[in-house]
């Protein structure tokens, strides 16, 4: 048994509408979308036209920067459309299905056998490379570079984010698999787990290392674990990837088939039954959104959690990096005097608030940014919720005047958008940190490579 | 609320580009969001925020001034009518505090906001909310009996120099309101030191008590070598003579239990200042060399602006130092030059405010090394798993 490792700084923010471990029923939909906008830093190239039929695991476009790392449908049927946004960019590339649910054979073959070539040229041609995400920078991982190693978040701390114990119940063959096939990529594999969960799937592995987390969000965080364990220094480079997508490889090679089967929890406040549904990859919310949402206000739908998910409209698809659909009020609202109101029903992590007299209370929020953007004003606010030794507040500053040798030293690379999302929530001065790290990370590849 | 808000609705467009009132743009903005919070939700990024915003945040600090402002109101009527040798009961005290207190309040802000508009206006962006606090903290550290055109002066310094020659609210180096006191202090030391102005009605001396002295406690000591006459009692409650909102230790620390408990003073700050000035005052008593420093360590905690300042000035987060570290130096060096210079300056016996003002200075010097020891552990760290 290792030991536990204790996350002090964070946040829990108790969101209305979790789900129940228990499975809904919904008809899967016609319509599935891979959304380039997904993949940092791709710059997408279609194969197909319009019309052409498909296959699960036939390739829909590629990185013009990697061509080898190929995005492939996850169903059969054919492609309906290519949404584009300004300047023709790519948003979305969507598939009709048929319902067949016919994939592509690439062949079995003994895993012990394999070789890392065999498994890298595997992984690429069936479309699981996006899966592998580098650190520094989160962005899909580069062809050449061997990792030092690879490391997997075991749970999702989010608000309202699946219980992965639950999701890969049933699943433990294919995850060994999946497990087995990456520690052919790299020399050490790292699952990081939640101290309070039981983890059946993950303490019955072979083959990797497995830490204990214990604290609030982000302690899931796949980021703040490898800053625990193995903080990243300048020239570092880990490679990460979430339990679903593990399942996923260790089913492509034991099957030979692509594997986009994913199981899904929708959730939130205005989601009249919280449950978990079975679903494919890149699926249309529509089913699952049916006669499922209260209705009595505008709703904001979002693909992934409230805090680093992207906002879909009521025909908008799952992201690729998704396990959850998330509803919540928009809050399109004005507010009288809501300034200097007490706020009982108003979540923050101040006490200014009274509502830190009820500290059970699960709250509905919505989307409202409650007040207007300033100047950064307040300090020491980001520091509570980022369990890192960084200086977040300087690092964003140094990100806002380009400054790239400030960037470097302290600590964009031991960073994602998904590590500063929380303080990002608890900004009083509203800044949108999550993009202005981004900026930073594009800065820094666009200036290093 | 409906109606008014439909009210707004229909004259916004004259606000909007292209209407009427275009260039009234911040002005009408600024009054709307004080009614109502914005429907603006987020677009990228977090879907959900905290409630707290900027304009809580101010008006929580301002909340955590109104014991010290309440206090400071009566304790005018009361000093008052003490050195007139009069018999008064509590509310002619009050209203007397409130006739005095209140019109500098009105000039202070009146001043600062007509400022403040107009920069936003100029400038073209929205009004920033930090005068909310600056324009209540500057009555507060003022003598009762300044002239109410000194304060406008003051307070126009202290926004334009002190604040939106930096870019306003967030930007600027020092306190504004500690620099409109200084202002004064040194462009009109008559009426901001001595021993009239502290009490009302003192200054024009009409029937006041044969030999009443109004001078402050620091200032007794200066001249008298001893703060006998003000017991350590009568200072925490604060029924001495003194800047409008600094008398009373209590009111002060019931704002601080406000300020920390909110989570939005920083209680390292007050927790250092306190530190700093105790340490450096029982530092002074074992020498003891001159009556200033044998005046009891505690005893130092409770006179003059010192808990003001630790409490409200010294932790203005943005004049202040940013970083967790930082904090701790700041505060405990801010005690230190406090103390150090009310003992050995005897023409400024109040320290605080120039202790405060040169820290805010060298708080991004802190922070730089704060930072530096960051960026030195990064580096080490590598070079150790290297």
């Amino acid at each position: 048994m290792s030991e536990v490792i204790k996350i002090k700084k964070g946040l829990d923010i108790r969101l209305k509408g979790k789900a129940d471990n228990v499975f809904g029923q919904a008809q899967l939909p016609d319509l599935f979308a891979i959304k380039p906008t997904d993949f940092q830093g791709v710059v997408p190239k279609m194969v197909i036209k319009e019309g052409e039929k498909v296959k699960a695991g036939s390739v829909l476009f590629y990185d013009k920067y990697q061509p080898d790392v190929k995005f492939v449908s996850p169903v059969s049927g054919e492609l309906k459309a290519v949404i584009r946004g300004e300047r023709r960019k790519i948003l979305e590339v969507v598939i009709k299905s048929d319902g067949n649910n016919e994939s592509l054979d690439f062949g079995t073959s003994d895993i012990a056998g394999l070789g890392r070539d065999a498994v890298v040229k595997r992984l690429l041609e069936a479309g699981a490379w996006p899966y592998l995400r580098q650190r520094p920078y989160d962005i899909i991982a580069r062809i050449d570079d061997t990792p030092k190693a690879i490391f997997i978040s075991g749970f999702d701390s989010a608000p309202l984010a699946p219980d992965y114990d639950f999701i890969l119940t049933g699943k433990e063959k294919e995850f060994q698999a999946g497990v087995d096939i990456l520690n052919k990529l790299a020399e050490q594999v790292h699952i990081g787990i939640n101290d309070e969960a039981a983890s059946k799937v993950y303490n019955n592995t072979k083959g990797v290392n497995i830490h204990r987390f214990n604290g609030p969000h982000p302690a899931g965080n796949v980021g703040i674990q490898i800053g625990q364990v193995m903080p990243l220094n300048k020239g570092d480079l880990i490679w990460t990837l979430q339990p679903q997508e593990v399942a996923a490889i260790g089913k492509l090679f034991t099957t030979g088939k692509p594997d986009f089967e994913r199981t899904i929890v929708v959730a939130g406040s205005e989601i009249k039954k919280p449950v978990y549904f079975h679903t494919i990859l890149g699926a249309a919310i529509s089913p699952y959104i049916k006669n499922n949402l209260n209705t009595s206000e505008n709703i904001r739908l979002i693909s992934g959690n409230v805090l680093t998910g992207s906002q879909i409209s009521d025909d908008g698809y799952l992201g690729f990096y998704h396990s959850q659909f998330t509803a919540i009020p928009e809050g399109d609202e004005y507010e009288f005097m809501g300034w200097a109101a007490p706020g009982f029903g108003k979540y923050s992590i101040s006490r200014s608030f009274f509502s830190w007299m009820c500290p059970k209370k699960e709250y509905r929020l919505n989307a409202n940014m409650h007040g207007g953007k300033r100047a950064i004003v307040v300090s020491g606010e980001y520091e509570k919720v980022l369990p890192m030794d960084i200086m977040a507040e300087q690092l964003f500053k140094a990100i806002l005047v380009e400054d790239i040798d400030k960037m470097e030293q302290l600590g964009i690379y031991e960073l994602a958008e998904e590590d500063v999302a929380l303080c990002e929530f608890v900004c009083t001065s509203k800044m949108n940190l999550q993009k202005i790290l981004r900026d930073g990370i594009d800065l820094m590849i666009k200036e290093l490579g | 609320m409906k109606a008014l808000r439909n009210f707004i609705d229909n004259i916004k467009p004259h606000f909007e580009k292209g209407g009427k009132f275009e260039k009234l743009h911040s002005t009408f903005d600024a009054f709307e969001t004080l009614l109502f919070v914005p429907n603006t939700t987020n677009k990228n990024g977090v879907h959900v925020r905290d409630a707290m915003d900027m304009k809580r945040t101010m008006a929580i600090v301002v909340l955590a001034l109104v014991p010290a402002l309440l206090f400071g109101i009566w304790n005018a009527g009361y000093q008052h009518f003490m050195a007139t040798g009069q018999e008064a009961d509590f509310w002619p005290m009050v209203l007397h505090g409130f006739l005095k207190v209140f019109p500098i309040i009105i000039v202070s802000y009146g001043t600062g906001l007509a400022i403040e508009f107009l920069f936003a206006q100029l400038r073209g962006h929205e009004v920033n909310e930090g005068f909310l606090v600056s324009g209540m903290l500057i009555p507060l550290v003022l003598p009762v009996d300044i002239p109410l055109w000194m304060v406008a002066v003051a307070t126009a310094f202290a926004v334009v120099i002190g604040k939106e020659v930096f870019g306003g609210t967030g930007m600027n180096i020092w306190n504004p309101a500690l620099l409109a006191r200084a202002f004064l202090f040194f462009a009109y030391p008559a009426h901001m030191s001595g021993d009239t102005i502290w009490i009302s009605g003192l200054t024009s001396g009409e029937g006041i008590v044969d030999g009443y002295s109004g001078a402050t406690a620091l200032g007794a000591a200066v001249t008298s070598g001893n703060v006998d006459k003000f017991s350590i009692m009568d200072s925490f409650l604060g029924v001495i003579p003194g800047s409008i909102g600094e008398t009373s230790t209590l009111a002060i620390l019931i704002g601080a239990i406000i300020l920390i408990y909110t989570g939005i003073g920083s209680w390292r700050i007050m927790l250092s200042v306190f530190a700093g000035g105790f340490l450096m005052a029982l530092g002074f008593n074992a020498i003891g060399s001159t009556p200033l420093m044998q005046i009891p360590a505690l005893h130092h905690m409770v006179l003059g602006g010192f808990a003001f300042g630790a409490v409200f000035m010294a932790t203005d987060p943005v004049s202040a130092t940013r970083t967790v570290r930082g904090k701790y130096i700041y505060g405990f060096l801010i005690g230190v030059l406090s103390i150090m210079i009310r003992v050995f300056n005897p023409a400024y016996p109040e320290g605080v405010m120039l202790a405060i003002l040169l820290m805010n200075t060298f708080a991004p010097l802190i922070d730089h090394f704060v930072v530096e020891s960051n960026i030195k552990r990064r580096l080490k760290r590598a070079s150790v798993n290297a």
